[in-house]
Formats: C-alpha cells, structure tokens, sequence
C-alpha cells in the first residue's frame, strides 16, 4: 500500500542525547497523522527527521519512491513547513510562493511561465490572490501560515509535513487553516503528517494519532484508542474529561484539580520534570 | 518583470555615464570633443579624425582609460562580493572586507613592504590577493568550516565572529611590523587607503580573468541566496544544499574581494553601500540585486576615483577617504533603519 512508512527510527541531538528513539510508523496515501505529546516530546524532531533536515538511524521510505535519491527528488515529492518559517519581510508574497518551484528549477534557477502557473494556482487555492503584491512583513499571523501553505502546494508534493500549523494563531484563524489543509488533503490525496498541540483539534483532524512521551512512541491508532483519560494523565501529567462529540471524536476537556481528594492521585503525579529542551 | 527591466537600465546608464564622465575629466585638459572622438574611433568600421595630438591620446588611452576601466572592476567586484557575502550571512551590513580577508590582505601587504624592499612594491598585489584569500580561510575553518551553520542558522553568526577575531589578530600583526619599521609606515599606509593611480592595461588584464571567474559563480548562484535567505531547514527541505552553497558563495565572493585588493588596496564601505542602492532600486531578490551591484558598483567607484583623482588636482586624494566619506553616513543610516539588526 502507498504512503509513508518509517522504521526504528533515532535521531540524537548532541553526544548520546536520542530524542527520537525506537519510533515507527505508517502513514496511507492520502490519510492524516497527528503527531501528539508534551513538549520535548520529540515531536518536531520526528517531523524534522522524516523531511530529511536531521540524520536519523533507521529507515524511511516513501512508495512511490521519489525519482532518484538527491535532495532535489525528495523535495518534489515532500514539502516541509517549519513551526516558524523564516519570511524574510521584504519579499513580496508571489516571490516567495514561487520559491516552492526551487526543486524543479534548472541550474541558472529562471522559473519559468508554467512555474509562475503553478505558484500562481497554489495562491488562488489558498485565497491570496489578493496579496501577491503585499510584502511578507506586513502580513498578519493567518496570513503567513496560508503564504507557506502556498509555498509547499507550489512543490505539488504527495506529503506534507506541518510542524504545528496552528501554533500561532486565534481559534478562529486556527480552524481555517486545518479545515484548508484538510481540503487539500482531500482535493489532491495529499498525505498529510503533523504535530499538532491542541489534542482536541488532532483528534477532530486527524484520521491517526502518534503519541510521543520522551523521544519514544506511547500510543499510535484512532483519536478515540490514543486520547483516553487514563493516558493524558500518564503522559501529560494533566487531569482531563474525554467526551466523544457527535462524530464520536474524543473531545478533551481539562478538569482542574480540587482539594477534596477526588483527584489526589493525579495531582501525586503532577510534578515539575524541569524544563525540558524544546525540540 | 518590469521592474527587474527598468532597474536594470538606470543601472547600466548610470554605469556609461560615470564611465564617460572619467573619461571625460582629468588632471590633463583633454578636449572633451576629441575624447569622444578617440574613444568613438576605436569602434571597428567607425573612423573619426579626433583632433587630438598623440600625446593626449596616448594620455587618455594609456593612462585615464586604464584607470576608468579598473575603477569600474574594481568597484563591481567588491559590490558583487558584498552582496553575495550578504546573502549568506541574512545580514545587509556584511561587507567583502569581514571574514579577515582585509585584514589578512593588510597583514600580507605590509609584510611584502617591509621584507621585500624594492621588490616589495612589486610583490604586493600577490602578497594581498594570497593574504586575502588566506585570511578568509582562516576564519572559515576557526569557525568549523561553517557546520555548526546547519541547523538553525546560528552558525551564520559564528563564522561571522570568527571572522571578527581573526581580522583583529592579523591586524595587531601588522601594527606591530608597522611599529617596528616606520620608515615604511607612509608606503603601508597609502596602500591601506586605496589607489587607481598605479592602473595600467597590465593590470586589468591580470585582474580579468579572477574577476570573471568569480562575478560568474556569484550571478549563478542569486536565485539559490533568496532560497537560503529563508533559513537552512527551509533551504533543505526545498532541495537546496545550503552548507555547499555557502562555501561555493563565500569562496566566489573572496576570490572578487582578493583581486579588487589586489590591484587597488583597502577600499571600504563599497560593498555595503551598493548592494544596498541596488536594493532600493530592484527589490530584496538576490537574483536581481547582484547584477544590479555589479553594475552601480562599476559605476559607484568609477565616479569615486574621479572625484579622488580631480578634487584636490593636481595632487590626489586616497579613494578609500571617498568611499569612506559617502559610505559610513549610509551605514549608519541602514543600522537605525534595520535595527534590531535581523539575523
């Protein structure tokens, strides 16, 4: 079956330090995976790994397998968006959607009429006709995201891995953007990998979870089989109520602590691990 | 499109206005009339009667085109140096001179003077063009050979500092042979400010091929800057190798720097000035800012050199005080325009 699939994965940040340890995972053609867990987890050091930008042990691999083995053929087949992209601020917005047509680019790097096509098609997808003359300075926070999203359309990759598309966003802006790449998704059977922070919005989007606690995998499968109460508290230290919503998705809401004693034995386990690296 | 078209040709008429205007003006009082005569009747097929004695044309031909014509190199190499050095450092006040490539070329420079005697005058444009090169190589492999630059693009910064360091030990190197041996403080020091005034066809055509070599492998590689301008895990994911791309940069851009020092000394604050003119002209894309370097650069320089050659006529006033003179204002006014200063 098509799609993405992992293997064994480690990746070590510094001597010795694996942040990612003994993760595989399955991705289907056309399908979403959240990538979920507490911070330090490993969750952008995972995403990071399988775009290629970290050495990694163990194997990835992609089928159908991109053209040849070079960066370039990677990155006709995956476009990656960082947690927060670099957007030099005097560049106009069609500039740098048309940087997403680098991989297909000769060696003087001219893009040419159909690239401008493209670049020009992945805007309109994503509403910016409006702003391809505006600089990326004087964009707002929504706007940004919906510019990268333009940005790796513009690659026409078969897997797109967002590193927290929604971390700086209000609600509002934060359920345009999943509903956008979740149309996309659909569109174009794009496979779609995330991290994502709000697990509520994982579990309403995503189709499969990951969690990661520590660098290793505690749970992979349904929304409904990863977030159960039981294991947020484990793996977060949180104390939620899961209730299914009308899809039967589990949504999460956090419960605070009271001093009765009906929750002593998860405050027991919410202690301070210290700050961890955020990777 | 459009405006890549326009800015492209106030540029290059900027660059023929300023390359006609140094032909034009001079210690020697040319006919201007016969200038352009002379200069019209070296075009294959055209044959004009010029006018001219052939002491002037051989004064405009052997000495004022000469130096017009290394002023325009000279100028284009350390703007297109600049830019290129800028691009990879994501910082517009990077000039060609960082990266211990001045300072090295100074330290060489002042060890040919003050070893090599009579020979030395000679050897000093060898002497700066390896100092110059060497200096940057020093501060490329202090630095990790800019490995820690992968990642998140920290490294940039390292190798910038490196740079910073090792410039500051080779220039208190050369203080202290300038100390020790101050009968040849006044020859150091008039290489350290610049000069056109020794130009000869010989040495454009010496700095010729360096200067294609390197301004060719720059011009290349704009498109893939504005890749990098977006960070190393951007550059990456988009197939762009960005640690290769910075070597191949910076050595292009030390090679243009080595051979502008080389025929010409220490000339400052070119390659800041320009490539941000350029940047006010066509916009931020690095596919369009380094021809449009190339080109005011050429022409920057042209009209410094004419300034430094008649101001104070018949005597000549260091180039490096005019550059430096238009240059440090602008500077500072791109400091407070920028600031925070972006990585």
């Amino acid at each position: 079956m098509s799609g993405l699939t992992a293997t064994d994965l480690r990746v070590e940040l510094g001597r010795g330090f694996a942040a990612v340890d003994g993760v595989s995972l399955r991705v289907e053609a056309g399908c979403w995976l959240a990538v979920i867990g507490p911070n330090g987890a490993g969750k952008s050091t995972l995403l990071k790994a399988l775009a290629g930008l970290l050495p990694y042990q163990g194997t990835v691999t992609l089928d159908p397998a991109p053209a040849g083995r070079t960066r370039r053929d990677l990155a006709r087949v995956l476009a990656y968006v960082a947690q927060q992209p670099t957007l030099p601020p005097d560049v106009p917005v069609r500039e740098y959607v048309l940087l997403g047509r680098t991989p297909y680019l000769g060696y003087l790097g001219n893009p040419g009429r159909r690239d401008r096509e493209i670049a020009d098609g992945a805007m309109a997808r994503l509403e910016l006709d409006g702003l391809a003359g505006r600089r990326l300075g004087t964009l707002s926070g929504g706007e940004r995201q919906r510019v990268t999203l333009a940005r790796a359309l513009a690659q026409q990759p078969r897997v797109l891995l967002l590193d927290e598309p929604t971390s700086a966003l209000d609600l509002g802006h934060q359920q345009q953007v999943l509903e956008l790449v979740d149309r996309l998704r659909l569109d174009d059977g794009l496979t779609v990998i995330s991290t994502l922070h709000d697990l509520t919005a994982a579990a309403q989007y995503a189709e499969r979870l990951l969690l990661l606690d520590r660098g290793r995998v505690a749970a992979a499968g349904t929304p409904a089989e990863v977030l159960t109460a039981a294991r947020v508290r484990e793996v977060y230290h949180a104390v939620v109520s899961v209730n299914p919503d009308s899809d039967g998705r589990p949504a999460l809401t956090p419960v605070r602590p009271r001093d009765d004693g009906s929750h002593a034995d998860a405050l027991s386990t919410l202690r301070d691990d210290g700050p961890r690296e955020n990777t | 499109m459009s405006r890549a078209i326009r800015a492209l040709t106030v540029a290059a008429v900027f660059l023929i206005a300023a390359a006609l205007l140094g032909a034009l003006v001079g210690a020697a009082d040319l006919n201007p009339w016969g200038v352009l005569a002379t200069l019209l009747d070296r075009i294959p097929f055209v044959h004009l009667a010029t006018g001219m004695s052939q002491l002037d044309q051989n004064i405009l031909i052997q000495i004022r085109l000469p130096r017009v014509v290394l002023a325009l190199l000279v100028g284009a190499l350390l703007s297109v140096a600049g830019a290129g050095y800028q691009g990879v450092f994501r910082n517009a006040l990077v000039d060609s001179g960082m990266l211990g490539s001045s300072a090295g070329a100074g330290l060489a420079a002042t060890i040919a003077i003050v070893f090599l005697g009579g020979l030395g005058t000679a050897a000093v444009p060898i002497a700066a063009f390896l100092g110059a090169l060497a200096g940057v190589s020093v501060s490329w492999f202090a630095s990790g050979g800019g490995r820690q630059a992968v990642g998140d693009g920290g490294g940039t910064s390292t190798l910038l500092l490196s740079g910073v360091a090792v410039g500051m030990f080779l220039t208190a190197a050369q203080t202290y042979l300038m100390q020790r041996n101050s009968q040849d403080l006044q020859q150091v020091y008039s290489w350290m400010l610049g000069s056109m005034a020794a130009a000869s066809w010989t040495q454009v055509t010496e700095a010729l091929p360096y200067a294609a070599v390197s301004i060719l492998v720059l011009l290349v590689h704009g498109r893939r800057l504005d890749v990098l301008a977006l960070g190393d895990d951007e550059a990456h994911s988009l197939g762009l190798n960005a640690r290769r791309t910075r070597l191949v940069v910076i050595a292009a851009a030390s090679l243009a720097a080595a051979t502008a020092v080389a025929v010409s000394g220490l000339i400052g604050f070119v390659g800041i000035v320009v490539p941000h003119v350029a940047r006010r002209l066509g916009g931020p894309s690095y596919a369009l800012v380094l021809p449009l370097s190339l080109l005011i650069g050429g022409a920057f320089l042209s009209l410094a050199d004419t300034v430094a050659r008649t101001a104070l006529s018949p005597a000549e006033l260091p180039i490096g005080v005019v550059t430096a003179a238009v240059g440090a204002p602008v500077f500072i006014a791109i400091l407070r325009r920028t600031q925070p200063v972006r990585e």
